[in-house]
């Protein structure tokens, strides 16, 4: 089996630091499944958020292990911090509420069965992919750290980060005039 | 204690990845509101960062590229979110609901 890439592939003790750290490892992705099984599953929306909010903030612990305490902050103040309220927001304003009862006769029997062997059959291929393939380690050339990433962000990527600024700015405007039209 | 280095494991992320993929997927095609769907898709883009973060720790000789990049997904993420809010506000307003049952002007 050489297509695992484990990188220091020793396994620790479970009474050590790294022992630790590896039990704290499995917490994360614990509240990363915990979250989005009750995400998708929770009848009521406003539990969806919540449980957005509980996987990402488990997804923020799992960029922290992939060597990136900058993305995990980002991904606190962007994803924890703003989508999950703005999604909370609409809900108060639109309040949809899934239909109780009525809503399961005039759907189709088999659309959850359908729904879960979809997802399940996306699970178990992407699994396999990434499990059989044998995956190339390439020589380390540059560092983890958030100096080479603000460099990088205003050197090489700078054309993308300003599209990225403008994408924003429409994004802000128009929210604003499709939330403002129609308004008496 | 193999369980315990799975922290240093590519193929580990890669299946957190999958899952939540395939948590987006189930969740798109087994919701009934707008709301909802879009929750769903907010999982299939964090799967995509998770794949990339995860080759850009294992694989990449320049690590800064997938940060990078990740950080792009969230960005177009959250403008997606609020283009999706305003234009659910907008729909409320008209229709007075946002399930997906009600909104079938266009089915033939």
């Amino acid at each position: 089996m050489q297509a695992i890439v484990c990188q220091p592939a020793a396994a620790p003790m479970l009474f050590s630091a790294e022992g630790m750290v590896g039990v704290i490892f499995l917490l994360t992705v614990a509240l990363v499944f915990t979250g989005a099984v009750i995400a998708v599953s929770a009848r009521r929306l406003v539990r969806a958020v919540a449980g957005l909010a509980v996987c990402f903030t488990g997804l923020a612990g799992v960029y922290y292990f992939l060597l990136s305490p900058f993305l995990a902050m980002m991904q606190l103040l962007i994803y924890v911090g703003a989508v999950s309220i703005l999604i909370a927001f609409g809900i108060m304003m639109a309040s949809p509420e899934e239909k109780k009862g009525t809503g399961m006769q005039n759907r189709s029997l088999l659309a959850g069965p359908l729904a879960f062997s979809t997802g399940a059959l996306m699970f178990a291929a992407l699994t396999v992919l990434g499990l059989k393939t044998e995956w190339q380690v390439f020589p380390r050339q540059g560092s983890f750290d958030i100096k080479a990433v603000g460099m990088a962000l205003l050197t090489t990527h700078s054309l993308v980060f300003e599209l990225i600024s403008i994408v924003l700015l429409l994004a802000i405007i128009g929210a604003l005039v499709l939330a403002q039209r129609g308004r008496n | 204690m193999q369980l315990l280095n799975l922290y240093n494991c590519l193929s580990t992320y890669l299946v957190i990845g999958a899952l939540l993929f395939s948590f987006g997927i189930y969740g798109m095609v087994v919701r009934r509101t707008v709301i909802g769907m879009l929750i769903s898709s907010e999982f299939i883009l964090a799967a995509a960062s998770t794949n990339f973060m995860a080759f850009n720790r294992f694989l990449a000789p320049d690590p800064v590229i997938g940060q990078i990049f990740t950080l792009f997904i969230m960005a177009i993420a959250a403008a997606e979110a609020a283009i999706a809010i305003s234009i659910m506000i907008a729909v409320y307003r008209n229709y007075k609901t946002i399930d997906t049952d009600d909104l079938i002007d266009l089915q033939g």
